[in-house]
C-alpha cells in the first residue's frame, strides 16, 4: 500500500503543478508587436465542431492580418455552452469574448459579468442603426444596456420533403395545425415518420412550448414577471406539442432520445421523416446530402381556429450574439474583435456558411441572403416571430420547461397516457422548482 | 518533551539508550523539522486542492447565492440555515427530488459496488494460476479502466440507442428477445443502463487491486490446506477470502465513494437532464447549483452529502476493524 501511496501522491502533485502552470498560462498573453492574443467561446453552429472551426479560422486569420491581434478560438457545443459561461462567470476566469444564445441575455444580464453594450460601446463596434431591431430587442431587458451584440439571426420554419409529399398525394405545406396532423398521418408509414423532434433537447423544447403556448392565448410569466406554468392555455400547448408521439402518432417514439441538435435533421435528410419545424437549417441538410430543391420552408402553422388571446407567433426571435467578459483585460482587442464580427462582409461570410441570417441590414444586399429560404426566414423574423420572456429566469425557465417536455415525451414513447392531469403536475412542479430557485 | 524526563521511566528489563551523540541544537531542530518540511509542499497542495474548496463550499453553503452575486459572491446576503431547511424540507419539490435522487443513487452503488467486486474477484481468482495468454487477458481486462470515462461513457450512449444502438440489435434482432425495442436511455431501463456501464467501467479496478491481494498470500498456506485436503471451495472460503479481508475493507471503501459521487457517467449517457429512474444524487445537486442558479442551496446539499459519507465511511471503518480484530 505504501508504494501505492507514494506513487498516488506524485501523479497529485503533477496534476497540480501542470493544472497550476495552465493556470498561469492563460493570464494576459502577448503576440508578437505588443498586441494582445484574445480567447473567443464560438458556439457551435455547423454540424460538427471540427466544421465550425473550418469555418471560423479564416475569418480569425483575416482579423489577426487586420489588426496584429491573435484570436485562440474555442468552439463549444451547445449543452456545455452555458455551464461553461456560469463557471467562467463565477470564477472570473474566462475568455474575453463568447457567444451567447440571445435568449439567455436576461439571464446573463443578470449576473453583472458581462461588459454592458452602452451607447458610447456601440458606437466604437459601428452603432445601432445597422442591426436589425428584432435582434437587438433580444440582447437583454428593456430599459438596461445589453450584455451582447447580435452576430447570427435565426427563426424556426417548417422544412417538408417536396417528394414525399407529392408521394401522399399531399398538393401544399400545411398552413394549419390541423393540416399538419392530418398530413402527417398520412406520411406515416413503414419505415417512415410525419415528423421529426429532438425531444430530449432542453432548449429545442422550450422554443417549441413558448411558440404553442402564444398561439393558445398562453403565457409563462406574467406582467409582473411571476412564472405561471400551469394554465389551461400552457397545458393545451404542451400537450400539442407531446402529442405529435402520444396521440397523433406522427413522430417517432425514438425521437424522445434525441438530445443533440443533430438526430432529427440527419432523420429529415435520409427520408425518415417528411418534416421538421427548424431553425436555419441549410447547410447541416447540405452536410448530410441533402439538396434544397428537395425540400420547401414554409412558416410554422397556426391553429385554424385560434382561441382567443391567441397571438400570431410561429416563432421565437432566435440568434447568437456577441458578448465581452466585464473582467477581460483586452478590452480593447476584444471590442475590435466585436467590431470585425459584425462587419458586412465578416456577417456575409459567416452567415452563408451557416445558413443562417446577418444581424445587421446592409448585409442583405448579397445575393446569399435573397434566396426563397432567406426571404421566409426574413419574414418570419419582421413579421410573427417573438423574443423569449426577457425575466432573470429566463434561462431556469428553459431548462425547467426542456426537462417538463423530456420526461412528458419520455413518458409517451414508453406507451404511457399523456393526459392533462399528468401535464398539469409537470408544469406545476417545474414552477415550484423555479419558484425555490429564487 | 525533553530528554531529562526519559531516565525516571527507564525499566530494569530496558537498558538505557546509548547517550546520543552530542549535536549542536540547531541542528537537532533541523534533524527533526526534515520530515516536516519535505512534507509541507504536500500539505500545501493538499490545502489548495481539498481543503481550501471544501471551506468556500461550506461557506458558500451559508449564502444566498442566486444568479445575481455569483460574479461576486461573497457579497451575498447570508441566508442563516435556509439552504439547509431547503435541501430537507421533504415537502417541497426540491426536496422531494433530492430524497428520491439519494435514494436511487443508495441503490445504485449497492448494485454497482456488489456486482464489480464479485465480477472482479472471480476474474482474479481465475486468473490466479498461470497459463498461456494470462498477461494479455489480464491487460485486455484492465482497458476500461484506462479508458477516459467520457469516451467510455459515449460509447455505451451509442450502443443503448433504441433504433441504432448495438444493445438492441443484439436483444432484439439476433436474440428475439424483445418484439418492441425497448427503450435504454429513458424510463425504468434508463437505472439499468446506467448499472451496466458503471460496472464495466468499475469492475477492472476491482479486479487489479484483488489481483494484487492474491499476490501477497503466502503459496504455503494453500499447500497446507491442499494436505488437510481441502477442495477448491474450501481454499477459498478458508484462505483466499480471509487473507484479502484487508484489501477488499480499502477495496469495497474505494468503490463506494467513487460510484456514489459518479457524475460522469449519468451526465454522458443522458444529457444535462437524466431521466428520473437514473438521477443520481450528483446530478441533482448540479440541477440545483446549475439549472436553477442556486449555489447556495446546491453547496448545502453538497456539504449534506459529504456529511453523509463520512459519517457511514467512520461507522464502516469501525465495524469492518472490529471485525477485523476479532477473527484476528
Amino acid at each position: 500500500m505504501r508504494t501505492s501511496t507514494r506513487v498516488r501522491s506524485a501523479l497529485l502533485t503533477m496534476v497540480v503543478s501542470a493544472a497550476l502552470l495552465t493556470a498561469c498560462g492563460s493570464g494576459g498573453q502577448s503576440g508578437p508587436g505588443g498586441q494582445p492574443t484574445i480567447t473567443y467561446w464560438a458556439s457551435d453552429q455547423g454540424s460538427s465542431i471540427a466544421e465550425d472551426v473550418k469555418v471560423l479560422t479564416p475569418e480569425l486569420d483575416a482579423f489577426t492580418r487586420q489588426t496584429g491581434i491573435k484570436v485562440n478560438l474555442e468552439v463549444i457545443g451547445w449543452s456545455d455552452l452555458l455551464n461553461r459561461i456560469l463557471a467562467a462567470a463565477t470564477s472570473g476566469q474566462g475568455p474575453d469574448v463568447v457567444n451567447i444564445g440571445n435568449t439567455w441575455s436576461t439571464s446573463l444580464q443578470a449576473t453583472g459579468a458581462f461588459l454592458p453594450i452602452s451607447a458610447d460601446v456601440l458606437n466604437q463596434i459601428g452603432g445601432t442603426g445597422r442591426f436589425l431591431p428584432n435582434a437587438i430587442a433580444a440582447t437583454g431587458a428593456p430599459g438596461k444596456d445589453p450584455v451582447g451584440v447580435p452576430l447570427y439571426s435565426l427563426a424556426y420554419a417548417l422544412y417538408y420533403n417536396k417528394a414525399m409529399f407529392a408521394a401522399a398525394g399531399i398538393q401544399n405545406p400545411p398552413a394549419t395545425w390541423e393540416e399538419f396532423v392530418a398530413d402527417g398521418k398520412l406520411l406515416t408509414h413503414a419505415q417512415q415518420w410525419g415528423v421529426s423532434v429532438e425531444g430530449a433537447s432542453t432548449s429545442e423544447n422550450a422554443h417549441h412550448a413558448f411558440t404553442f403556448s402564444q398561439q393558445q392565448g398562453g403565457g409563462f410569466f406574467d406582467a409582473s414577471g411571476k412564472p405561471t406554468f400551469n394554465t389551461p392555455q400552457n397545458v393545451a400547448a404542451i400537450k400539442q406539442y407531446v402529442d405529435f408521439v402520444a396521440a397523433d402518432k406522427i413522430a417517432n417514439p425514438s425521437d424522445a432520445e434525441y438530445s443533440n441538435g443533430t438526430e432529427a435533421v440527419q432523420d429529415f435528410a435520409t427520408g425518415k421523416a417528411a418534416m421538421m419545424l427548424w431553425q436555419t437549417a441549410d447547410a447541416q441538410l447540405g452536410n448530410y446530402g441533402m439538396d434544397p430543391a428537395q425540400y420547401g420552408v414554409v412558416p410554422v402553422p397556426f391553429p385554424a381556429s385560434p382561441p382567443s388571446g391567441a397571438r400570431h407567433v410561429d416563432s421565437i426571435v432566435a440568434g447568437i450574439n456577441m458578448a465581452v467578459f466585464a473582467a477581460t483585460r483586452n478590452q480593447d482587442a476584444a471590442l475590435q474583435f466585436v467590431k470585425f464580427m459584425t462587419s458586412r462582409q465578416t456577417q456575409i461570410d459567416l452567415n452563408k456558411a451557416y445558413s443562417s441570417l446577418p444581424s445587421v441590414t446592409d448585409a442583405y444586399s448579397d445575393p446569399a441572403f435573397q434566396t426563397p429560404t432567406a426571404k421566409t426566414y426574413q419574414q418570419i423574423l419582421t413579421d410573427s416571430a417573438a423574443p423569449m420572456p426577457a425575466v432573470t429566469e429566463e434561462s431556469q425557465f428553459e431548462t425547467a420547461m426542456g426537462t417538463v417536455l423530456k420526461n412528458l415525451f419520455a413518458d409517451a414513447a414508453s406507451g404511457k397516457a399523456v393526459t392533462e392531469q399528468a401535464v398539469a403536475t409537470q408544469l406545476d412542479q417545474a414552477q415550484q422548482q423555479l419558484n425555490a430557485g429564487g | 518533551m525533553t530528554v531529562a524526563a526519559e531516565p525516571t521511566r527507564t525499566h530494569a528489563a530496558h537498558p538505557p539508550p546509548a547517550p546520543a551523540p552530542k549535536r549542536h541544537p540547531w541542528q537537532r531542530v533541523a534533524r527533526l523539522g526534515l520530515p516536516y518540511l519535505l512534507l509541507l509542499p504536500a500539505v500545501l497542495f493538499e490545502l489548495l486542492v481539498h481543503v481550501v474548496p471544501m471551506l468556500v463550499g461550506i461557506f458558500m453553503s451559508f449564502k444566498q447565492l442566486t444568479q445575481f452575486f455569483i460574479r461576486n459572491w461573497s457579497a451575498a446576503p447570508f441566508a442563516g440555515l435556509a439552504n439547509y431547511r431547503f435541501a430537507l424540507d421533504f415537502d417541497g419539490v426540491v426536496g422531494q427530488k433530492l430524497l428520491h435522487s439519494f435514494e436511487v443513487t443508495c441503490g445504485f452503488t449497492v448494485l454497482t459496488v456488489g456486482v464489480s467486486w464479485l465480477v472482479g474477484t472471480g476474474a482474479a481468482v481465475l486468473m490466479q494460476d498461470p497459463f498461456r495468454g494470462r498477461g494479455v487477458l489480464r491487460t485486455y481486462f484492465l482497458v476500461p479502466y484506462a479508458l477516459p470515462a467520457y469516451t467510455a461513457a459515449i460509447t455505451w450512449e451509442f450502443m443503448f440507442q433504441r433504433d441504432n444502438g448495438l444493445i438492441n440489435r443484439l436483444l432484439v434482432d439476433d436474440l428475439h428477445l424483445f418484439k418492441e425495442p425497448p427503450f435504454w436511455l429513458l424510463g425504468p431501463n434508463s437505472f439499468w443502463a446506467l448499472v451496466v456501464t458503471a460496472v464495466w467501467r468499475t469492475w477492472p479496478f476491482a479486479f487489479l487491486v484483488v489481483t494484487a491481494g492474491l499476490q501477497n498470500i503466502p503459496g504455503e498456506l494453500y499447500e497446507a490446506a491442499a494436505l488437510d485436503g481441502a477442495g477448491v471451495w474450501r481454499r477459498l472460503r478458508s484462505v483466499t477470502l480471509p487473507q484479502l479481508r484487508p484489501v477488499n475493507q480499502v477495496l469495497v471503501l474505494v468503490l463506494f465513494l467513487w460510484n456514489f459521487n459518479d457524475f460522469n457517467t449519468p451526465y454522458v449517457l443522458f444529457g444535462n437532464v437524466a431521466p428520473p429512474q437514473a438521477n443520481l444524487i450528483s446530478l441533482q445537486i448540479y440541477d440545483t447549483s446549475f439549472h436553477s442558479w442556486n449555489f447556495g442551496s446546491g453547496s448545502a446539499m453538497s456539504v449534506l452529502l459529504l456529511l453523509f459519507l463520512l459519517l457511514l465511511t467512520t461507522a464502516y471503518l469501525l465495524v469492518t476493524n472490529r471485525r477485523g480484530k476479532a477473527d484476528g
